[in-house]
């Protein structure tokens, strides 16, 4: 996939296991870290972390959003009993974060660290290198204190023990200075080897030789998963804050788990008329773009792809759920299900087409009585099969259903539907292209 | 002729395939045979998986034909100087090696990485090091692109209809470059109904870090005097069309560019869709289609309000340019070449169940590995040229045949009672034919008797390989427990040299260029012999070594070749070839004086049998 976030739990133990070979005995983080979640308590997770009984403690959510001071979501200088009913309060509440509204459901505790100085420090790929990020005065108004970070990029092929920090560190004392350089370097190699995309830390400090990542936000690579499985652990990959999976999601999240071809759907809207099914990574954008740029975004009741020749069988199975959550719900006027894609590649048209046919099989029934009208555009190996086939199940099953091939552009047929769906105008107030 | 820098793909151009992907290389022939080219675009496969190899089959037309096939890269390389572009198939897990060997190679320019999921550090790295060497890289997570007309990667254009509707058999004056593959067949038909068709379209891939950007196709695209205007699609995340937007403002981009930015719906979307592709998310709002789309509208590139609108603007670009006389003609239309009606691979190609690569009787005239029988005889061809042709595929040098008529000189017999010679003359006084009185010698031939030629060479070979002295080669048999393969003589010694092998060496010696493995025999010899007199080179060992080195002073075959053509049973097949004549000879023998009926004498059989008893004491009585 792509870089993605992991808890900070999970990143400081990263960082525990890893800092003092890294750093080559240098520098140490005992990695005092534990993780509350619905499931495990602070009591029982206290049983091999007795330290949570014996110091003061930091909580706050873990969950993949930053500025919790700012949203009162950070706890400090805390006893065990007040860290416990602040997680007891607060646990499985729903809080609006930004724009986002989330559950609440894992929490990070840490021991309350007394420092006078908190720095920045920052990693960031870009096509040619790492950018390091640093600062002297780090903390919550970083972004305000910007001017204030210094940046020093490092090419993909240089040594980063060769490379002369010096450019960051300016205005630094040179005993504090060579402590710097040390760290850096440690955990810029950290960094690099075990395959994160983003790593900062804002703010750290430290005493003589132990790391304090006070906070810390950290992306690893999946797609290195194969390379860094056992320096990274047993780490997970958390959805984004507010964005739990539904049933459905989930149930096809498992389905693209285990298969080798693409199968993705995001739950947009379920009340929204205007559904699409469409085959291919760049399609299905296209589609859900088309849909927005008529103004028909706040209609678009999913955002998902099948794609990379799926069977017969997985086709089946996401059609079903998407025609399973389009006649939960009756709305006036109908809906229109978009079955889309461009010319395809390699994937076998007419395969994946039995699949759709056997779902609408199973519910034309309800197809009918929701008032959904099918509109249906693609190409590619087989297509001409294809698309006949689903013509003739169309007509058998009685449905109200339009056929096109890729003699019609491929987005077309959205501008029928929608003009079907809206009395012919366009949401957008442009008129020209809506005749067809 | 030198390409320009600008073209990676011409008619001329060979690409080796790096992976068994049968299906692929198919697609790419019959591409090729649509476009009317006289000759397959694959140079070679690869199959890494260390199984199949020497050739593939796949139809050109109407016809199989055979491309070479690998167990590795480097082999492809060298055998292929003249192929510039690599198309990797390997998974994610191996393409980032892959890719790295072959952009070393100095021969290759371009690299196609077909696999989703690197790791964005490879990637990066293989940027890095495309760049110093001055290369290209298409991918990752692609499925790369197509000159019409001249050359296609692996997958891209998809099926044979496709190729058709989409006029991807010639040339149009279009360039385009998207992020997606799965796109790209898409837009070359939305391109060929709305213009004169594509010249050259190319899919980046969806990764955050592309091996080539979309500015730097449209670079190479401005470069090429052929192609008239352009067309990009990018996507949401990431800044490259910033890049192309200053290259329009600071005049580098001087061709028209009609341009659209995917995902415009993300901003109805909650925080953090990943969409399909790794490099989709938008950071910010400067990676946004929207933000992205109007900054390319605002440098001067054409784009539409929405992806809907993007055929019809396509057009009316292209007539105006036309109009304009940038376009001053539409090329004169080619047919792709012709395909019968009903034309269906699946059932129309049958697939041959034998291949002859040695000899072809079809013709006006009988071929031995392409050199007509008229030519053997009228240019004097010795019966070791007519092995060499029909062995090895080729006329080989003159030391080489002349060691063939020598080995087959020296093992043709070696008197009645050998066991292939015994076995045929028993078998003539049984009155049988001819055919099974050498068939009955043939079958005696294996690893007792004559077979020590291959095992001989084996064991030389590879002693000498892992750099083994004589003497350590000879202590660890003996630890072993194995006889030498090709030392010791059941009645030849040191005092009574074998003359055959005394011949052989002399030849070898006198011919040449290189006798290492055979010098090393000669040592071992002389350690041997030191501990008992017969064991000396025999004639199987001197005939299995001396044609190793012979293999290796021809410098056509490399070590792992040579291996194979031992492994093969090839060096048997001189002992079985030459000793045929002997046992024939045998065979006549015998018919001339009419021998009889052979009894073998009961005094010269050992009789000793178990007692009665002893023999049915394990069975009770009923």
């Amino acid at each position: 996939m792509a870089q993605r976030g992991i808890r900070e739990y999970d990143a400081k133990n990263i960082l525990a296991k890893h800092i003092e070979r890294f750093s080559n005995g240098t520098f140490k983080y005992r990695g005092r870290v534990a993780l509350v979640t619905p499931e495990r308590d602070i009591e029982s997770v206290s049983t091999d972390k007795p330290w949570l009984k014996t110091s003061k403690l930091v909580v706050k959510p873990d969950q993949l959003f930053g500025k919790r001071g700012k949203h009162g979501l950070l706890l400090m200088n805390a006893t065990y009993s007040e860290a416990k009913n602040w997680i007891e309060e607060k646990m499985n509440s729903i809080v609006e974060v930004g724009k986002v509204r989330g559950k609440l459901t894992h929490f990070l505790i840490e021991p309350f660290i007394e420092h006078d100085k908190e720095y920045y420090l920052a990693f960031t790929g870009h096509l040619e290198g790492d950018y390091i990020h640093f600062s002297t005065e780090g903390g919550v108004d970083i972004e305000a204190n910007w001017d204030k970070v210094t940046t020093i990029n490092i090419p993909v092929e240089a040594n980063i023990e060769d490379v002369d920090l010096l450019p960051i560190l300016d205005g630094v004392n040179s005993e504090e200075g060579s402590t710097f350089r040390d760290l850096i370097t440690a955990l810029f190699k950290l960094y690099c080897e075990l395959q994160f995309g983003f790593l900062e830390f804002n703010p750290f400090t430290y005493n003589a030789d132990e790391f304090f990542p006070l906070d810390t936000v950290a992306r690893l690579d999946d797609t290195a998963h194969f390379i860094s499985h056992d320096d990274w652990g047993d780490i997970e990959f958390p959805v984004p804050f507010g964005r739990e999976l539904r049933q459905e999601e989930q149930y096809i999240k498992e389905l693209d788990d285990k298969s080798g071809s693409s199968l993705k759907l995001t739950i947009l809207n379920p009340r929204g008329r205007v559904w699409t099914m469409v085959a291919g990574g760049g399609a299905s954008v296209i589609y859900a773009d088309t849909v927005v740029d008529f103004g028909f975004g706040d209609e678009l009741a999913t955002y998902g792809e099948y794609s990379g020749n799926p069977s017969t069988g997985e086709t089946y199975e996401y059609a079903k759920t998407l025609l399973n959550l389009m006649t939960r719900e009756k709305v006036e006027g109908g809906k229109v299900f978009i079955i889309g894609g461009g010319i395809a590649n390699f994937t076998d048209v007419a395969k994946t087409f039995d699949g759709i046919i056997n779902a609408l099989d199973d519910y034309a029934e309800k197809i009918k009585e929701h008032g959904i009208k099918i509109y249906i555009r693609r190409g590619g190996p087989n297509y001409e099969a294809g698309l006949e086939k689903i013509r003739d199940a169309g007509q058998r099953l009685d449905l109200d259903m339009e056929v096109h091939g890729p003699d019609m552009h491929m987005t077309k047929v959205v501008a029928i539907a929608l003009k079907n769906l809206n009395g012919g105008e366009r949401k957008d107030g442009q008129t020209r292209l809506c005749a067809v | 002729m030198v390409k320009p820098d600008y073209v990676l793909f011409d008619k001329d151009t060979t690409a080796i395939i790096f992976g068994n992907q049968e299906a692929a290389v198919q697609r790419m022939l019959d591409f090729d045979y649509l476009s009317g080219k006289e000759s397959p675009s694959v140079a070679a496969v690869v199959n890494p998986s260390g199984g199949r190899k020497g050739f593939t089959k796949v139809f050109f037309g109407w016809h199989e034909i055979l491309i070479p096939m690998y167990n590795n890269l480097e082999t492809a390389v060298e055998r292929h100087p003249e192929s510039d572009v690599v198309i990797n198939f390997a998974s994610f897990r191996s393409a980032y090696e892959v890719s790295t060997e072959a952009l070393n190679y100095p021969s290759i320019k371009t690299v196609v990485i077909i696999a989703e999921g690197l790791p964005e550090r490879q990637t990066r790295e293989l940027i890095a090091l495309r760049k110093k060497l001055g290369k290209w890289i298409i991918g990752p997570a692609t499925v790369g692109g197509f000159v019409p007309g001249a050359f296609k990667i692996g997958n891209a254009g998809g099926a044979l209809s496709n190729l058709l509707m989409s006029k991807l058999y010639r040339s149009g004056s279009v360039g385009f470059v998207s992020k997606s593959g799965g796109m790209m067949n898409e837009m070359a038909n939305m391109i060929s109904l709305n213009s004169d068709g594509v010249y050259e379209g190319v899919a980046i891939g969806g990764d955050k870090y592309p091996g080539s950007t979309l500015l730097e196709h449209l670079l190479r695209y401005e470069a090429n005097p052929d192609i008239k205007m352009m067309v990009v699609l990018g996507e949401v995340g990431g800044t490259d069309e910033y890049e192309i937007a200053d290259a329009i403002k600071k005049g580098e981009i001087k061709k028209t560019v009609v341009a659209w930015v995917t995902g415009t719906c993300t901003k109805v979307f909650p925080s953090e869709v990943q969409f399909g592709h790794a490099g989709a998310m938008a950071r910010g709002e400067a990676e946004t289609a929207d933000a992205k789309n109007a900054a390319l509208k605002e440098a001067g590139a054409y784009v539409p309000s929405s992806y809907d609108d993007l055929d019809d603007l396509i057009r009316e670009v292209y007539e105006d340019l036309r109009a304009k006389g940038i376009i001053i003609e539409e090329r004169e239309e080619v047919e792709p070449q012709e395909i019968p009606a009903g034309y269906n691979p699946q059932t129309m190609r049958k697939a041959t169940n034998i291949i002859s690569t040695i000899s072809d009787d079809r013709g006006e005239e009988l071929l031995y590995a392409g050199v007509p029988i008229s030519k053997v005889i009228s240019e004097g061809y010795g019966i070791g040229d007519v092995i060499s042709l029909l062995w090895f595929k080729k006329r080989l040098p003159v030391y080489v045949t002349e060691f063939l008529e020598l080995a087959l000189k020296i093992t043709a017999d070696h008197g009645p009672c050998v066991s292939a010679a015994h076995n045929a003359i028993v078998t003539t006084m049984a009155g049988k034919d001819l055919t099974a009185a050498v068939a009955s010698g043939v079958l005696t031939i294996g690893p007792r008797f004559g077979g020590a030629i291959d095992d001989a060479a084996r064991y030389f070979k590879k002693a000498r390989e892992r750099g083994l002295t004589p003497g350590q080669f000879v202590d660890e048999m003996k630890a072993k427990n194995v006889n030498i393969p090709g030392i010791g003589h059941r009645v030849k010694s040191v005092q009574n040299p074998d003359m055959r092998v005394k011949l052989l060496e002399e030849w070898a010696y006198a011919n040449l260029p290189r006798h290492e493995l055979l010098d090393f025999a000669v040592e071992v010899e002389k350690i041997t012999t030191a501990k008992r007199n017969n064991l000396i080179l025999n004639v199987d060992g001197c005939v299995g070594i001396v044609f190793v080195d012979i293999l290796r002073s021809t410098g056509i075959y490399a070590e792992d070749e040579i291996d194979e053509i031992i492994n093969m049973g090839t060096l048997n097949g001189i002992f079985v070839l030459g000793r045929t004549i002997g046992m024939i000879g045998h065979y006549l023998d015998q018919k001339r004086h009419h021998s009889r009926l052979y009894r073998h004498p009961w005094d010269d059989v050992l009789y000793m049998l178990p007692s009665e008893r002893e023999a049915l004491k394990y069975r009770k009585a009923e």
